[in-house]
């Protein structure tokens, strides 16, 4: 029981960045209709950001977090206006490899900047965890938490109740129809993929203090968005939720209780029941057929 | 008779002379670590530990008559890498010897090639037991065994207390993990000691609570745990968050140096099995070539801890050269020959190979020393 209790702790935590990642993923694929491969290099990216302002110029741990993410939505916009721009009627293939490349330059470029050896990112947390009967779990760890729900709700609310958020609804329902009513849909473009790249370099911030920072570590992160999108359902926001909090259970616990050999394996296993049982995914996005 | 003018363009022509020796081709020694990628730590190290050697032979007057150069290609922590880095260096640089390629998997992987092209290698950190029982007469390890580690390790039991009565083990799910898993499990099994859980992580893992709350619940009193220098990092960060509560013994040789200026909270003692404790030079077997290296290592301001690993790259370096001194040519299979008469004082003391693997086909295996390093809030100790 204690065991369990602990796994649940930890499939929290986990599963909470699992969200955060994943949302960013669908958001762009749901409004913009591309896959977004640099998604993980972005996360590399936040978390670079972040040991950068933080151990080389010395800067608040919190203000570095707040820094690292707006310079992960300056980021996106970036690419947004130099490479999607350009290809916004091309095919969703030819779009898929210049996001490739753009992944591509963007690892080789952190390896070259920074060098192929791990950082850690020094926090102002205690290094002793905080203890709860037979639980345990680390003060920054539970930060990390905190932050991405704060985040998750705080996007909810960006979508549900502001003017952009309504311009991106729109357009993820029906782009054409959404234009036609006046929404500026390169904006609303560039708008999407900054948000869904702070997210990513959000996490990014969030995860590098928690892990270490390396030039590679968004390429087992970003198969994990990609994992967590297609479980929810392609560009499914509520789907990208429930579907990190899943994965992030599911790899825990059977890591835990059945082997933590394959424990990875373990979250492929669901996503191929669930795709069995729902093509769609967990929560269909909904949009205008035809 | 000289007159002045002859004078004058002799001392003209003596620098260039002098330089005659030098300005011959150098030779070329090819080195494949893990510059990038999961374990790029290590692989950092290992390569400068062989860039200095490089410097420290070219100052004193090259390898037979002409210098050294150091040809390094990244693996990228990767097996496929690792061997399209070897065949680069092979076909492409022309090297007649190779240094690597730090994991086991990724000098196994290499392993056929050596066979293909015939041309040796020196291997530095591997030490999975297959690599020098399997066959292969063009494999030169002076990194040790799995099985000596173990067995070194084992006779420093007497020095824990409280006495290590059950062990159990995290171990990164790949060669050098499964092997290293394997040969702790008999030589302290033999030695009577219980034997609990093995859990594994794939060398990408960095969330490893799972694993971390599984052994958690066994009664084991000690933890080996295997794999690079990033998740040893990692493991024992979480193994604090997690309240483990068991001592963390880890293997192959890597050291965490990450914790040096990152410590672990007060009352976490982590021990750490090395072939070089650079903070104790002067216990090393040859002192004044244990405080070279580390001095040149200094002078160039590296990472101070990085010297645990980057006296491999320096010993493997020293022993090519005293190959191609023996061999008298920079040809592959004149230094195959030529290493199995290599006597050699290294970092890590004395370097000779052994014959190992079927007969005809012997692999060379180097004995080197084992030692055990603690480390407790940020401070290290000789145990």
């Amino acid at each position: 029981m204690d065991q369990a209790l602990q796994h649940l702790v930890n499939g929290t935590v986990l599963g909470g960045t699992y969200a955060l990642l994943g949302i960013g993923l669908t958001l762009v694929f749901g409004v913009m209709r591309v896959v977004n491969f640099t998604h993980g290099e972005l996360y590399a990216f936040g978390a670079y950001m972040t040991y950068a302002a933080v151990s080389l110029l010395g800067l608040d741990f919190y203000l570095s977090l707040a820094l690292a993410t707006l310079l992960g939505m300056a980021l996106g916009a970036a690419i947004e206006f130099l490479l999607l721009r350009p290809m916004r009627r091309a095919d969703i293939d030819s779009t898929m490899l210049v996001m490739i490349g753009a992944a591509l330059v963007l690892q080789n470029g952190e390896m070259w900047a920074w060098g192929g050896v791990a950082k850690l990112i020094p926090n102002p947390f205690p290094g002793t965890p905080l203890v709860v009967g037979p639980v345990s779990v680390l003060p920054l760890r539970l930060f990390v938490l905190v932050v991405s729900i704060a985040l998750l709700l705080g996007f909810w609310l960006l979508l549900d109740r502001t003017r952009i958020g309504m311009a991106m609804r729109a357009t993820f329902q029906d782009p054409e129809t959404a234009a036609l009513m006046g929404v500026r849909i390169n904006w609303v473009n560039s708008a999407t993929f900054a948000i869904g790249s702070g997210l990513a370099a959000a996490a990014g911030a969030l995860l590098g203090p928690v892990f270490m920072v390396s030039p590679t570590m968004g390429d087992l992160v970003g198969l994990k968005a990609f994992a967590i999108v297609i479980l929810g359902g392609l560009g499914s926001l509520p789907g990208a939720t429930i579907g990190g909090f899943a994965l992030g259970f599911v790899e825990e616990f059977a890591g835990g209780f059945v082997s933590t050999e394959y424990r990875d394996a373990f979250g492929f296993l669901l996503i191929i029941l669930i795709l069995a049982l729902k093509p769609q995914g967990l929560v269909p996005a909904k949009e205008r057929i035809g | 008779m000289m007159n002045r003018r002859t004078l004058l363009l002799a001392g003209l022509a003596m620098p260039a002379l002098s330089r005659a020796g030098f300005a011959a081709d150098p030779i070329r020694i090819g080195m494949t670590q893990p510059l990038t990628g999961a374990v790029a730590a290590s692989g950092n190290y290992v390569a400068n530990g062989a860039k200095i050697a490089a410097e420290v032979l070219n100052a004193s007057g090259g390898v037979l008559g002409r210098p050294v150069e150091l040809i390094l290609e990244d693996n990228k922590s990767n097996p496929r890498e690792a061997v399209a880095a070897a065949e680069k260096l092979v076909l492409r640089d022309k090297v007649p010897v190779l240094i690597g390629a730090w994991s086991s998997t990724f000098t196994l992987a290499i392993m056929p090639k050596l066979m293909e092209y015939k041309v040796p290698m020196i291997v530095e950190t591997s030490s999975a037991a297959r690599i020098t029982t399997s066959g292969n007469p063009w494999v030169f390890r002076i990194a040790p065994t799995s099985e000596m580690e173990a067995v070194a390790f084992a006779e420093l039991l007497g020095k824990f207390t409280p006495a290590i009565r059950k062990i159990g083990f995290l171990s990164v799910n790949n060669d050098f993990g499964r092997g290293a898993t394997e040969k702790f499990w008999a030589a302290l099994g033999a030695k009577g000691i219980a034997i609990g859980r093995t859990e594994t992580m794939t060398p990408e893992a960095t969330d490893l609570a799972a694993q971390i709350t599984a052994l958690k619940q066994s009664d084991a009193d000690t933890v080996f745990l295997t794999t690079g220098v990033e998740q040893q990092t990692l493991a024992l960060r979480q193994a604090v968050e997690q309240r483990l509560g068991k001592r963390i013994v880890t293997t192959g040789g890597s050291f965490p140096d990450q914790l040096l200026a990152n410590p672990l909270p007060p009352g976490n003692t982590s021990f750490h099995i090395l072939f070089y404790a650079p903070w104790f030079p002067e216990r090393a077997p040859h002192p004044r070539i244990a405080e070279r290296y580390t001095a040149e290592w200094n002078r160039k301001g590296w990472e101070f801890a990085g010297l645990t690993e980057g006296f491999r790259g320096y010993d493997a370096m020293l022993t090519v050269a005293e190959a191609l001194k023996a061999a008298g040519k920079p040809e592959a299979e004149a230094i195959r020959q030529a290493l199995w008469t290599v006597k050699l004082a290294g970092v890590n003391g004395d370097i000779s190979f052994a014959k190992e693997g079927p007969a005809g086909q012997e692999s060379g295996q180097n004995r080197p020393n084992v030692s055990v390093v603690t480390l407790s809030e940020g401070k290290t100790g000789l145990l």
